[in-house]
């Protein structure tokens, strides 16, 4: 195993329940150090990927490698953490003993963890409730805590299925620096998420995934680098100014004083400003708007609202 | 091994942490408290009347009485074994918690393995309390100790570690109630066939024989509790036959045999279907 070899790596994933295809067919390589969204809408068979590729559900099909190694092996989890979808723990152990045992599954000796816990205390923001127990802890502080636990040790590959689903504004916030710092320190990220906002802030390459298959995969930075869509208002417009617009824009849509446009480069701003100027036109204002990667994801997966 | 031992750690813990310890300590000592004031009293009215009955009936007085406790202790020993332990896989399975402990660099067997001694430690140290009590409280008050006392109660060992470890089997493939289910339903069985051997033994009934032997074979729990009645019983009783304690056929050393490979199959087979399925 080195360091070359993908952080993950799937051919041909396949899961199904009774008749249920969970997933058809996964085949995805994450390189080390990225960090990747997976995004889908509900029942996509993101949770069961995940599973699959830590080894708690067997793939019907397919194989599967974390770190090089095989998934489904011990070995393979040593330098992974992961923070569940449903986060569920032991919840008659104090915060720190959960850390502790834990840290003790990973092998790690009593000697490390000593300054290990607090310091992930500390990062999650839960020193103060280190002695409380994990049943009078509320959702967020559980997934907090639960967060902490899938960074014991030091992992080289995180998988966070939804870390932000019961977090207040500031966890979110906390959960992206956390997964920025990850990033610096060359973590491999696999963020399973349902917040565009987040992994549009977080993420170097994203898959869409939809009824159990990828539809598409891309760098977070071209997606966004797409189409660009414009919103300009003038007065004093002609149809004929209407008509040569098209050179620069294949969609024109026109209403009153607005007109939408989608451009492929940004550089063809001042030149449409110049050609409205020349035309005769009063231009009060030319908004660029970036797409969003929600209405990518319409876009992409549909917007269907049943599963 | 290094897992088995922080998993058994963990699952001592938990009897603590929930109370589990505490309240089988707490409802001991009455039982012991009662069962003591009770022998006391009974042993002291029986000496007070010793010109009546014959010195020998006292010793098989004082050795049923005992039987009588040991016989609560045994039903108890088993109730821990099944209501501790019923959830404990099934339970974690169903609501997550097991999956951040199998997505740790462990194997699964480690799991179940720990889990195991953890509920054998909880187990032994229970029986040796209540069934060390029982004896000890009989021999305190009248001098009467039980013959062979630590065979028997290594037979009532044997039959709680075999509710375990169906417990156990039922807890890796089945939800929490069906294997409440599972558990008592096959002791059931085990315990009414017990007593149909029994009464055809009593009534020359040869068919009546064999479905207990079927049934002692379909789970074997209540043969090692005979067996460990008719090794506490005294040679007299064992003799004559004459109570509820002593059995006409008490099972044999391969029935003992049976019952321990029978146990480590349970067992077996639920670590390899933990080792297997979806969590
Ligand atoms: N244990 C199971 N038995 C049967 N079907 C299952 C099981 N687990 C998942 N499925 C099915 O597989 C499909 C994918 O589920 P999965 O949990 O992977 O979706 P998801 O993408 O994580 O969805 P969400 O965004 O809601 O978390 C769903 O249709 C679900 O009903
Ligand atoms: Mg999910």
């Amino acid at each position: 195993m080195n360091d070359t070899t993908p952080a993950i790596e799937t051919i041909g994933l396949r899961k199904v329940f009774g008749d249920k295809v969970a997933v058809e067919d996964l085949s995805l390589r994450v390189e080390r150090g990225e960090v990747f969204g997976f995004l889908g809408p509900n029942g996509a068979g993101k949770t069961t990927s995940v599973k699959m590729l830590l080894g708690l559900s067997a793939p019907t099909s397919g194989r599967g490698l974390l770190l090089g190694s095989p998934v489904g092996t011990a070995s393979a989890l040593r330098k992974v953490g992961f923070l569940p979808e449903h986060f569920r723990f032991h919840d008659w152990l104090k915060a720190h003993e959960f850390l502790f045992v834990h840290g003790r599954l990973y092998g790690m000796n009593g000697q490390a963890l000593k300054t290990r816990v607090p310091q992930l205390l500390d990062l999650v923001g839960l020193t103060a409730h280190s002695e409380k127990r994990l049943s009078d802890f509320s959702k967020g502080m559980l997934q907090r805590i639960g967060l902490a636990q899938a960074l014991l040790n030091e992992p080289e590959v995180v998988f966070l299925d939804e870390p932000t689903s019961g977090l207040d504004p500031l966890g979110r916030r906390l959960v992206r620096d956390i997964i920025r710092d990850l990033k610096t320190r060359g973590t491999t990220v696999f963020l399973n998420s349902h917040l565009l906002s987040e992994v549009e802030v977080t993420c170097d390459r994203v898959s869409f995934v939809k009824h159990g298959r990828v539809v598409q995969t891309s760098p977070l930075k071209s997606l966004m680098n797409g189409l660009l869509h414009v919103e300009i208002r003038a007065q004093k417009i002609t149809p004929d100014t209407i008509a040569g617009l098209r050179r620069w824009s294949p969609t024109v849509d026109a209403t009153g004083e607005r007109i939408r446009l989608e451009l492929s480069e940004e550089t063809f701003l001042p030149e449409i400003h110049r050609y409205l100027v020349q035309q005769g036109a009063d231009v009060y204002s030319v908004t660029p708007q970036r797409i969003s990667l929600e209405e990518l994801f319409v876009q992409i997966v549909g917007s269907e609202v049943g599963l | 091994m290094r897992t088995v031992r922080i998993i058994a750690g963990l699952t001592l813990r938990e009897a603590v942490r929930r109370k589990i310890v505490l309240a089988a300590l707490l409802m001991g000592s009455v039982f012991l408290t009662v069962y003591a004031v009770g022998f006391y009293y009974i042993n002291q009215d029986m000496t007070r009347e010793a010109g009546v009955a014959p010195l020998i009936a006292f010793k098989e007085m004082r050795n049923f009485i005992l039987m009588a406790g040991l016989y609560v202790v045994n039903f108890l020993t088993m109730g821990m074994a099944i209501l501790t332990s019923i959830d404990t896989l099934s339970g974690e399975i169903s609501s997550g918690t097991v999956q951040t402990l199998v997505a740790k660099p462990v194997r699964r067997w480690e799991i179940v393995l720990g889990k195991w001694l953890g509920f054998v430690v909880i187990l032994t140290l229970y029986l040796l309390l209540m069934g060390g009590g029982v004896i000890g409280a009989v021999l305190a008050i009248s001098g009467h100790q039980a013959p062979k006392p630590l065979l028997g109660l290594s037979l009532i060992w044997l039959n709680a570690v075999l509710v375990l470890n169906l417990s156990f089997f039922g807890g890796s493939r089945l939800s929490t109630l069906a294997n409440g289910v599972l558990a008592f339903g096959m002791y059931g069985i085990g315990f009414v066939g017990g007593w149909i051997e029994q009464v055809g033994w009593l009534a020359q009934k040869q068919a009546a024989v064999h479905v207990g032997i079927v049934s002692s074979l379909l789970f074997p729990g209540e043969a090692m509790w005979k067996r460990a009645a008719h090794e506490l019983q005294t040679p007299l009783v064992k003799a004559l036959g004459v109570s509820p304690f002593s059995f006409q056929s008490p099972p044999n050393n391969v029935m003992i045999g049976y019952a321990a490979f029978y146990a480590a199959v349970v067992l077996l087979l639920a670590v390899r279907k933990f080792g297997q399925r979806d969590l």
